[in-house]
């Protein structure tokens, strides 16, 4: 059979793809951006919609001190993530591990004011419509947080016993980009529960 | 020309030679091992395939328990409680468990082919999305032995496939059926999820050299379309799920009337995700007619930009679409009048697909096997699937055939004309590259011919008790309505439908020993699949497949007239 001339092809060049894992990264927050906004637009929607207390205004307190911890993590992993690409194994562990600690001390505050709220103010899921919408949008970000807390100690193992090398860069930037959408969602959850909601 | 410097042609030409796989005999048990344990794509897509194709007689022998209990008003076949199950569980199991899975199947096996990949993107996320979506299915159907509710009358689920609050919350639905469903479809949308990622990560990342997105065939596009959809789709159903097991389990109230809750929310994150998901089904068929009808009928698809940009669209536009479900539940004017609007809007990206496929058809040198032969009735039937829908999409007009069998009609017409239509056209088109022998002919068209007249019989005679008055869902009805004789004619169609797909099963087991063998490229195809041994190897091309136009395979058998001269 004869052959085709393929000339042009080869004057194309380098032939470049973008990144399964930033693709599929990609792919997983633009999904679960889906999930957070109905739960979103459930809580937003059923404000003021209470047959009976207690409100938003009567009991939550704004969380500065975890939402900062929170979001200055995502600067913190930032370094990270330069560290590990520059080969600089030591500084990735240190930067790497205010990252676990920041996400830690902004579980630890949640888990405070849960208890606040649960012993102090009787608000459980099955109180009332607030209560449902809260734990659930909440609880839904907690859990995020904690999955990516998860998978940063897993990452923290490999670095603590050296399999974690440069090269590596790369898997360390798709773990970084999902702990960012985390970020991201806790300033939209913010905004929703702690400023618009209250 | 030195060959060294084209591995394109040569990676084709080793896969025309037609080289055997290499198989080794091994016992049964290590065959069904390695099916289990399998990541590879094609294998996966056949599973995804074979357990649609399971649940697809399931859900039939359902639809037709339903049309034997209409067949004559008062009848007593089943009883009201058996009659709301199953409808409950055709609806379900069809969306679900068939359709999804079948087109997921098909995605799985041609996307990476097409492209010239070794495989998809994420092979073990592949082989957890189907084995989690394959548990789903279970879970559904163990619901008839394990969901005993009230009076031990529960079993299946019996809230309808949209399973409207507060219907479903505690209180009115006892029981575990309900808490089946819910976790059946939370499974299951975690497996279309993840399949989805996986498409869109092979689709933009797995391409071979050359295959530029202008250069993609059109089904990688729509896959990447439908993929979008269904994150964006799936993902509120799944939110939608949590709730209302918070609500089941937890004791909250999201969908609690009583405590504040609203039953409208429900409907509105169910039909964000139930319109769209009619997209997720139909843009698959729509890839299909785009491979099938250009073989078929000699000619390079009509408008190849268009038909990208129609079927982008049709994705963005069906996402602000979904109240048209609602307008009986009341709605202010203003969105009454948007998802008109907006609806209509969808005629127009899908105009320009069936006139582009018009316009292939146009001059060409048509050839009526049996995948074509599906590929025309689906474009009639399609047509008249769109006329009834913006019939429907008219508010006015909604609120007087809204829940009756005329919207039944309407979408049975796009599920089934549409979409069952070119799912067959495709088993008939790529069931050669999948087994290496060709379907029968013979019971091919019989199989076309029997359908063609048992859908007409049922889906065009089905509008008529809608206009009338007949409501979806009712387990039976009085004589003197003057439903009775459409009811019949229904439901003999039904069953002349099922006798088609009694072929076709037949034909798939009959002709998987008995079948002519099919060789790399039976119908002259133009898209890289065709270019490797039929079955495909595991490693499916030899060497890495280098691309210069949309029809690499044209190229190839035409070196002296070349498609990629033209670009």
């Amino acid at each position: 059979m004869a052959t085709v001339p393929l000339e042009h092809v080869r004057n194309e060049g380098e032939w470049k793809l973008p990144s399964r894992g930033m693709v599929a990264m990609a792919g997983l927050i633009t999904a679960e951006s889906s999930i957070f906004l109905i739960f979103v637009v459930a809580y937003l929607y059923y404000l003021g919609r209470d047959v009976q207390g207690p409100t938003p205004k009567e009991v939550l307190e704004i969380p500065y001190f975890g939402t900062v911890c929170l979001l200055s993590s995502s600067g913190f992993i930032m370094l990270a993530e330069r560290a590990i690409e520059h080969g600089k194994i030591a500084a990735f562990r240190l930067w790497w591990a205010v990252t676990i600690l920041l996400a830690a001390i902004f579980l630890g505050d949640t888990g405070l004011e849960w208890r606040k709220l649960i012993v102090h103010d009787n608000l459980t899921i099955h109180t009332n419509l607030f209560g449902t919408c809260f734990y659930s949008l909440v609880g839904l970000h907690a859990s995020h947080v904690i999955i990516g807390m998860l998978m940063m100690l897993v990452t923290m193992v490999f670095a603590l016993n050296g399999h974690l090398r440069a090269e590596h860069s790369y898997r360390v930037k798709v773990l970084a980009l999902y702990w960012h959408f985390v970020d991201a969602v806790w300033v939209v959850v913010f905004t929703v529960v702690y400023v618009v909601g209250r | 020309m030195g060959t060294d410097s084209m591995p394109a042609p040569q990676g084709i030409q080793t896969g025309l030679d037609r080289t055997a796989a290499v198989s080794r005999p091994g016992t049964y048990l290590e065959l069904v091992h390695s099916w289990i344990v399998t990541v590879d794509h094609k294998r996966l897509g056949i599973l995804y395939i074979c357990y649609a194709l399971v649940f697809l007689l399931v859900a039939g022998a359902e639809a037709l328990m339903i049309r034997i209990q209409l067949f004559f008003p008062h009848n007593d076949f089943v009883s009201p409680y058996t009659f709301n199950r199953l409808f409950t569980m055709h609806g379900t199991t069809m969306v679900f468990l068939v359709g999804m899975p079948i087109l997921f199947g098909f995605g799985n096996y041609l996307v990476p082919l097409m492209i010239g990949a070794r495989d998809m993107a994420f092979p073990r996320l592949n082989a957890f999305s189907f084995w989690i979506s394959a548990f789903a299915g279970l879970l559904l159907y163990y619901s008839f032995i394990g969901g005993v509710g009230l009076y031990g009358t529960g079993s299946a689920p019996d809230v309808a496939w949209f399973a409207y609050a507060p219907l479903t919350e505690k209180a009115f639905s006892p029981g575990h059926s309900t808490d089946y469903w819910a976790v059946a479809i939370l499974a299951n949308g975690i497996g279309s999820i993840g399949t989805a990622i996986n498409i869109l990560a092979t689709v933009f990342c797995m391409r071979c050299k050359g295959m530029t997105l202008s250069r993609l065939p059109l089904l990688p596009w729509l896959y990447a379309t439908v993929s979008f959809l269904v994150l964006v789709a799936v993902s509120p159903l799944t939110a939608a799920q949590a709730m209302l097991l918070i609500d089941r389990y937890l004791g909250g109230h999201f969908f609690d009337t009583q405590m504040g809750g609203s039953a409208i929310l429900w409907a509105h994150f169910f039909w964000i995700f139930g319109h769209p998901e009619v997209y997720v089904l139909v843009l698959p068929a729509f890839a299909f007619a785009n491979e099938i009808i250009p073989v078929f009928s000699r000619k390079a698809i009509f408008g190849y930009p268009a038909m990208v940009a129609a079927s982008v669209g049709i994705g963005f536009i069906s996402l602000g679409v979904w109240a048209h479900h609602m307008f009986t539940i009341g709605m202010t004017s203003f969105g009454n009048a948007f998802f008109t609007l907006s609806t209509m809007l969808v005629s127009i990206p899908t105009g320009i697909k069936t006139f582009n496929w018009l316009a292939t058809l146009w001059g060409g040198k048509i050839r009526f096997q049996t995948p074509m032969l599906f590929s025309i009735a689906f474009l009639f039937q399609w047509v008249i699937a769109g006329l009834t829908g913006i019939m429907l999409s008219v508010s006015a007009w909604n609120w007087q055939l809204h829940n009756s069998y005329f919207v039944v009609a309407h979408f049975h017409y796009v599920l089934v004309g549409a979409i069952v239509f070119m799912i067959f056209a495709a088993i008939y088109y790529w069931y050669p590259k999948m087994t290496g022998r060709m379907l029968d002919e013979r019971l091919g068209k019989l199989h076309f011919w029997l359908m063609v007249i048992g859908f007409h019989m049922t889906f065009d005679v089905m509008h008529f008790p809608g206009l009338l008055g007949m409501p979806r869902q009712i387990f039976t009805y009085e004589p003197d309505r003057g439903w009775t004789l459409l009811n019949q004619i229904v439901s003999v169609g039904g069953f002349i439908q099922a006798i088609a797909v009694l072929v076709l099963v037949y034909n798939l087991v009959h002709s998987y020993f008995k079948g002519v063998l099919a060789g790399p490229d039976p119908w002259d195809a133009w898209t890289l699949e065709w270019a490797t041994t039929s079955p495909p190897p595991a490693y499916n091309f030899v060497v890495d497949p280098v691309v210069a136009s949309r029809r690499p395979l044209w190229d190839l058998k035409h070196p002296e007239d070349p498609d990629s001269a033209f670009e």
